[in-house]
């Protein structure tokens, strides 16, 4: 009972701490580029005149929503070199979370096409637009803003999530606190200093998110 | 693979269950003390409590269990490793339960409260009797939800060293190198258990929204 807490190792260790604080940001844009991607993607496969990709992306959606995320990154982790994929880690793990998002991203998105009223659609494809058209300026982007808010805090979990990256030794914040760790043997200094970045990250993202709010998506809905 | 080392990953699987039920009974129990607090009306324990919530829902799973886990050692309490992380995954459920449920508490109509109030009731039998059991059917989609991404949370009581399922998965998979085999196994495991929860979830959410059309 007679600790003091020391935080000299976590302040000699600043500099790295820092470089990994980008490192969590660079794996959480990329994961989340990569979650609309397939998010956009499984959405417009979703109505696919096939029904086997139809159902292809129900299963896709329903397996990682209900697994976790360690075991889909480990799975991963192993699956990329047998398909031919040399990647290192931190690669991996951009995919691992574009995957993950992605699945969530799809179910947000569908929620926000389905709002769209039918009749709009079919006015702009009696105006003559084409179908590629129609997808970007009439579903997508009244579409965006409907579902702004739930991406976005999906958004915010997705990259709480990048700190689980670490278990496959991914470049981000809690693998670097992790080595700060293990060699000063200070773990509670260490993960709280750490803990504090993660909230200080998650803070700055919703602010920016609420920019993106008030900048594109205030404008009147009639 | 064998019949042992699947055995081992059910052994495993025992504990993710177990740990899920702790995490989720304390977690329900403290969450909705959250929840109460957070609607008392009381500013300053109102504004605790935002903070509350806002530090487990700002912060990494895995940071909360590595800070108890380190935290209780840090103020001299030698404790097992599987009650630490058990008191991770309750203070992790107590605030974002607690959010869920201040939210489903704030949505029951306001007349409701008022209705109770014209009826003398105070307090305790308006939040028994009358307000939580309509926050509670309200709040049960996202409860279950809630749920089956806390059963997914366990999986990283692994990386504190703990041996539920997925450490399970990883001591095997060590030991048979076939990492891609063990680690469907362990994913199906979960998705047999998560799955059908999200699927009630979903069929109450449905029912709740034919119902208040």
């Amino acid at each position: 009972m007679n600790y003091t807490l020391d935080f000299g190792p976590v302040i000699d260790a600043l500099p790295s701490l820092l470089a990994g604080c980008l490192g969590t940001i660079g794996l959480a844009i990329g994961g989340m580029v990569l979650a609309i991607v397939i998010g956009i993607g499984g959405v417009i496969l979703r109505d696919s005149r096939i029904r086997q990709i139809r159902w292809l992306v129900l299963a896709f959606v329903e397996i990682i929503r209900n697994t976790p995320f360690l075991v889909q990154i480990f799975f991963i982790y192993f699956a990329l070199p047998l398909a031919g994929l040399r990647l290192d880690p931190t690669p991996t793990a951009i995919i691992a979370l574009g995957i993950n998002g992605g699945a969530y991203a799809i179910e947000i998105i569908r929620g926000g096409v389905q709002s769209i009223n039918r009749g709009q659609i079919e006015a702009g494809l009696a105006l003559g637009l084409r179908k590629a058209q129609v997808f970007r300026l009439i579903v997508l982007k009244p579409a965006l803003r409907a579902i702004f808010p739930s991406l976005a805090s999906q958004f915010v979990l997705l990259t709480l999530t990048t700190s689980v990256a670490s278990a496959i030794s991914a470049y981000e914040l809690t693998s670097v606190g992790q080595r700060v760790e293990s060699e000063s043997f200070r773990s509670f200094e260490v993960f709280g200093t750490m803990t504090l970045f993660y909230l200080i990250i998650s803070w700055l993202l919703m602010r920016v998110f609420g920019m993106i709010t008030t900048r594109y998506f205030s404008y009147p809905v009639k | 693979m064998g019949h042992d080392e699947f055995l081992f990953l059910l052994a495993g699987l025992k504990w993710t269950i177990g740990l899920s039920v702790i995490g989720f009974i304390c977690g329900g129990i403290s969450g909705l003390g959250v929840a109460l607090a957070r609607t008392s009306g009381n500013p300053v324990l109102e504004r605790v409590m935002k903070g509350y919530i806002a530090l487990f829902q700002g912060t990494p799973l895995l940071m909360q269990l590595f800070v108890v886990y380190y935290g209780l050692a840090l103020i001299g309490l030698k404790l097992d490793a599987w009650v630490a992380v058990s008191i991770g995954f309750t203070l992790h459920a107590s605030a974002y339960l607690g959010e869920i449920w201040r939210g489903s508490i704030d949505a029951v109509p306001r007349g409701q409260t008022e209705a109770a109030e014209a009826l003398s009731l105070t307090y305790l039998p308006r939040m028994r009797d009358v307000i939580l059991p309509q926050a509670l059917r309200i709040s049960l989609p996202a409860t279950i939800g809630f749920l089956v991404q806390l059963i997914k949370g366990t999986s990283l009581a692994s990386i504190v060293g703990f041996v539920e399922l997925t450490r399970a998965g990883n001591i095997i998979s060590n030991q048979i190198f076939q990492p891609l085999l063990v680690f469907g196994i362990v994913g199906c495991l979960y998705f047999i258990i998560c799955w059908p929860l999200s699927l009630f979830g979903t069929h109450l959410e449905r029912q709740f929204a034919t119902s208040t059309r």
